[in-house]
């Protein structure tokens, strides 16, 4: 897997596992990202919309407006069947590739 | 969606939601994906999700202490620059099309996203229903209505005028009337010298068939029964292509006179007198008192002779004594195919001299009177015979019912414009975010459609109840009652009839607000002001509409409700007909042969009747009136002259004494027969007043007076003339009648003695089972083997005689009644919904010192002028519509004046009270609360 993929790779990851539970809005995702990863991780609306955009063609997720009572409608995005398929073998993937580095680290560290 | 439009959304959107400070955002993203020259739909979706990001990060920012400047700079960097965006964006986008997620927005190519589109519109349609239940109710009980009677009224019109007649190529089926213009005579019946030189030298026929109506005594199986049949040529069944479900059909063997005696059973009677047993086929049974020998039976649909028949017998027409004269059957023939009736007629008219060479003259006759008679083809489809004139009443029943589903369409159309008037934002917001005009005009057509669809699904149950209703109540002369019914011509018919009314009801609003005025729509911000003069337009004259077709509709059954007391208004000629019982008896040669001994049967049986308790005179007759019983032969007078060949036609009556006291018709000089004047066959005759007044100018002078049948007969002294009766219908002339004893020697030649006919029983408990049942138990004492048949009050055939008038009546006012609801209602609704647009400028007026009479009237003067256009729009189509009912009425014309008047005065008063409910509840504005609710 090269440096791109894994990038790309784990966004997405970070994606679906974020919509996995519930529908969100992608604003609420930025946040969301942010929050967790303590600032470390961050998503400007100029790669996070079209990153949805390509999970949704993908049909990986699947987005909808949605109007809850008196508020703007959002756009919602939740997680496809085949989307949940896709998450379970990145989430394998992801593990395996973490579990490797850090096999590696703690070669150079020991 | 076109361009300029879009342009104005970002400023309206953002105007809307922020200060005046805020940056534009819209502009910002906007810009930025401009280059990808995406749909507009999908652009439209883009921005509105990221300027919500965009917006919703700077209000986080500046809520979290940060300056606008500082929150506008990191939200700005979102966007990260000029490319970034766009090129992520490229790389997505440029794979297929995306599913349009939006409502309203164009879905792009691709039959899948197609279907997905149309079925997000109909889910939301289903939706929109759903949430206002009271308006999907009416809506499609509204439309249920229209669309079920119509349904309902053209499955009579299918099953009995456009539906082809149940046999194989009926089209080719022919009635072979004829034509004696030198008679006078229009149709003139077949008769067998015409039959048999048909048959053997025609080259227009496949095969013909003759037959004749005959009732027929069954007796030997328990109760005797009198029963309908028909006497036919075995070409009949051939001609119709009808084969035996059991057994064999007739041959020409059956035919030829001396062959042994055999019978067939319709389907019906076998079920209902042999149970369906399948054994009775070779078996014997005991008809008009001889043997006949059951050699089939009639497949279930064979419908010809009526829904009674019970039986057909073979006709045994003997050739060597056939003569010219006698037409007096019916026939039918199958044309060869590609024969035309004119090329059939022409054949037939070559054969007309043929046919007088052959056969002799009776006696008394000659030729050359046959010749003079100048008798000529005058074929028709068996569907045109079997049909009649009932076209007439059909067509404008199916026209009435017609105008009540206008009425209802308007209705509806009204209803889904006042709907729309309220979601004029919503289909801004979503001709704003992209949707196209087709695909919001194809949203509002598809809600009409979800609406003639759960009303037709409706309708039909609706219809099927109204059709068993109809087929109940229609005039038992209705031809073909037993073919009507729901079938696929129904449903498909409803179908149409539903696609009709959904681009009626469902355009309505797509013309109004599917169109180019959107961006007002948008820009008026939903702020409720007095409405628009267009919108209003087109509401009004929707009502306009309906109160004219309304009108239409009520002018009708008001002329038939005047035709229908012009008709109780004549003197039928008979009084009290529901205090007098009828039934038919006959008196078989096979029972009772001698004539005179027939006369004193029937002179018992009247005795004993008369002795009942409560009957006050018993009558006996060949006819009833009005029973349809007709038989019109010569009457000379021996004060007049007669040219050679002139055939003097009256109405034929056979009656015994107390006919005329039981009928209650009054002798206006002179007296009854006397049972003397039957047994010695006295040369009497009683006329009617109008055959006394043609001949003698005044009953007065008819008396004393000498008439007879024939040129041959005796003559015959006038003894008394009694009241006209319309004999034919209420709406017919009285005939100019003839009445002669039940035993008469006519011509010195033969004794003629009246052995099938009607006993007339006067007394209060006439119709009545109980009644029946002794005057049952009293016919059996004087022989048990006399069957009773056609027991009805003479009140049943004056009914009967007005079925169609009445039925018209019926469904007329029905339609009237539902159009005046339907009008009314949504003239009602018009206005009131016109008050609670007008509230704020009623209190307006209210503060600047108008009266609450002044109030009504300005509201009340609004629903005037709309019924006054549709009342006099109404009175215009009225005036060129009920010529069409011409045919139906009697003793006013289609244009009466009054009946016009009345209707319209009745309408506007009507439609008045619909006004004030409303009228009156803007009166009772207050005035400072109508300005409050702004």
């Amino acid at each position: 897997m090269s440096g791109i993929e894994w990038k790309k790779v784990s966004g997405e990851l970070l994606i679906l596992s974020l919509v996995e539970a519930r529908p969100r809005h992608g604003y609420e995702l930025s946040q969301l990202i942010e929050q967790r990863s303590g600032g470390a991780v961050r998503f400007y609306v100029a790669s996070l919309y079209p990153l949805l955009y390509r999970l949704e063609n993908r049909g990986w997720i699947q987005g909808r407006w949605v109007e809850k009572n008196g508020q703007r409608r959002r756009r919602y995005y939740r997680l496809t069947a085949q989307g949940r398929r896709v998450l379970a073998a990145q989430r394998r993937g992801w593990q395996v590739f973490v579990e490797a580095i850090n096999r590696i680290t703690e070669v150079e560290h020991a | 969606m076109p361009e300029k439009n879009r342009s104005q959304e970002p400023e309206a959107g953002s105007q809307k939601t922020d200060s005046s400070t805020t940056p534009d955002w819209r502009h910002e993203v906007s810009r930025r994906i401009a280059p990808l020259k995406l749909a507009p739909a999908r652009e439209a979706e883009i921005v509105e999700e990221l300027v919500q990001h965009l917006e919703d990060r700077y209000r986080e920012l500046v809520s979290s202490g940060e300056t606008e400047e500082e929150a506008l700079g990191l939200a700005l960097a979102e966007l990260k620059g000029e490319g970034l965006l766009e090129r992520g964006l490229r790389r997505v986008e440029k794979d297929a099309p995306r599913e349009a997620v939006v409502l309203g927005a164009d879905g792009g190519g691709g039959k899948r996203l197609l279907l997905a589109s149309v079925w997000q519109d109909v889910r939301y349609g289903l939706r929109e229903l759903r949430r206002n239940p009271g308006f999907t109710l009416i809506a499609t009980f509204t439309l249920a209505l229209g669309i079920g009677a119509t349904a309902a009224i053209f499955s009579v019109v299918d099953g009995v005028l456009l539906k082809p007649l149940p046999y194989p190529h009926s089209e080719q089926l022919v009635a072979t009337w004829l034509t004696a213009p030198g008679l006078n005579i229009k149709d003139l019946n077949p008769s067998p010298f015409i039959y048999f030189t048909l048959r053997d030298q025609n080259r227009s026929f496949e095969d013909l068939g003759l037959y004749t109506g005959v009732s027929r005594n069954i007796t030997g199986h328990g109760e005797p029964e009198h029963v309908a049949g028909l006497d036919v040529t075995s070409g009949l069944l051939r001609t119709l292509g009808v084969r035996a479900m059991l057994g064999r059909p007739f041959t020409e063997s059956d035919d030829e006179p001396g062959s042994p005696d055999t019978v067939m059973l319709t389907y019906g009677y076998w079920r209902r007198r042999f149970g369906g047993d399948r054994a009775v086929v070779g078996k014997t049974i005991i008809v008009d008192g001889s043997l006949r020998q059951i050699v089939g039976i009639l497949p279930q649909n064979f419908s010809f002779g009526g829904p009674d028949l019970a039986l057909i017998v073979p006709l045994q027409l003997d050739r060597a004594k056939t003569l010219l004269g006698n037409f007096s059957f019916d026939g039918i023939a199958r044309l060869k195919p590609g024969v035309t009736i004119a090329e059939a007629d022409a054949d037939v008219a070559r054969l007309v001299p043929v046919m007088l060479r052959s056969f002799a003259p009776p006696p008394g006759y000659t030729t050359k009177m046959f010749e003079d008679a100048r008798i000529g083809p005058n074929l028709r489809p068996l569907r045109q015979d079997v049909v009649g004139d009932v076209g007439d009443v059909l067509w404008v029943l199916m026209g009435g019912i017609v105008l009540v589903l206008l009425i209802a369409c308007a209705n509806i159309a009204n209803l889904l414009l006042v709907r729309a008037e309220g979601r004029r934002q919503e289909l801004a917001i979503r001709s704003a975010l992209g949707a196209s005009q087709g695909r919001i005009a194809a949203q509002m057509l598809l809600e009409g459609f979800l609406l003639a669809l759960l009303s037709s699904g409706l309708g039909l149950v609706l219809a099927d109840v109204a059709v068993r209703a109809l087929v109940a109540m229609a005039p038992t002369d209705l031809p073909r009652l037993n073919e009507i019914g729901m079938d696929g011509a129904v449903v498909l018919f409803t179908l149409v009839v539903s696609l009709f009314v959904t681009l009626l009801v469902g355009s309505m609003p797509v013309l109004k607000y599917a169109g180019a005025s959107l961006g007002a729509g948008l820009r008026e911000g939903g702020r409720s002001m007095t409405e628009g003069r267009g919108r209003h337009r087109s509401r009004a004259t929707l009502v306009t509409v309906q109160v004219a077709l309304a009108l239409v509709l009520l002018v009708s059954s008001g002329l038939m409700i005047r035709t229908f007391r012009s008709l109780a208004r004549v003197d039928p000629g008979f009084a009290a007909p529901s205090e007098v019982q009828t039934f038919r008896v006959d008196i078989p040669e096979t029972q009772v042969k001698d004539p005179v001994q027939v006369v004193q049967v029937e002179q018992e049986i009247l005795q004993k009747i008369g002795a009942l308790p409560g009957v006050s005179s018993a009558g006996f007759s060949l006819s009833i009136p009005m029973d349809g019983n007709q038989w019109s032969d010569s009457v000379f007078a021996k004060d007049h002259n007669y040219a050679p060949e002139e055939l003097p036609l009256h109405r034929y009556k056979f009656v015994a004494p107390g006919f005329f006291k039981t009928m209650g018709s009054p002798l206006i000089v002179g007296h009854d027969f006397t049972w003397g004047d039957m047994y010695n066959k006295a040369p009497v005759a009683i006329v009617s007043e109008r055959l006394a007044r043609e001949y003698w100018h005044d009953p007065g002078n008819a008396v004393g007076q000498q008439i007879r049948s024939s040129r041959k007969d005796d003559w015959r002294e006038v003894i008394g003339v009694v009241g006209d009766v319309h004999d034919d219908g209420v709406d017919k002339p009285a005939p100019s009648s003839v009445y002669w004893p039940i035993l008469v020697h006519f011509g010195g030649i033969d004794t003629m003695v009246t052995r099938w006919g009607a006993v007339s029983i006067r007394g209060p408990r006439a119709g009545s089972e109980s009644f029946m049942n002794e005057v049952r138990e009293v016919v059996s004492s004087v022989n048990p083997d006399l069957p009773l048949a056609d027991v009805h009050t003479l009140g049943y055939y004056e009914r009967t005689s007005m079925a169609r008038t009445s039925f018209t009546l019926v469904m007329l006012a029905l339609a009237g009644g539902m159009a005046l609801l339907l009008g009314i209602v949504g003239l009602y609704g018009v206005i009131s919904y016109s008050v609670s647009q007008r509230t704020h400028e009623i209190g307006i007026r209210a503060t600047l010192g108008a009266q609450q009479s002044d109030i009504l009237k300005l509201i009340v003067g609004q629903g005037f002028k709309l019924t006054l256009a549709g009342v006099t729009v109404g009175l215009a189509a009225a005036l060129a519509l009920t010529r069409f009912l011409s045919s139906l009425l009697f003793g006013v014309k289609a244009t009466d004046p009054m009946t016009f008047i009345a209707v319209s005065l009745v309408l506007t008063g009507v439609a008045l009270l619909a006004c004030y409910i409303p009228a009156r509840r803007a009166a009772k504005v207050d005035p400072m609360a109508a300005l409050r609710y702004e």
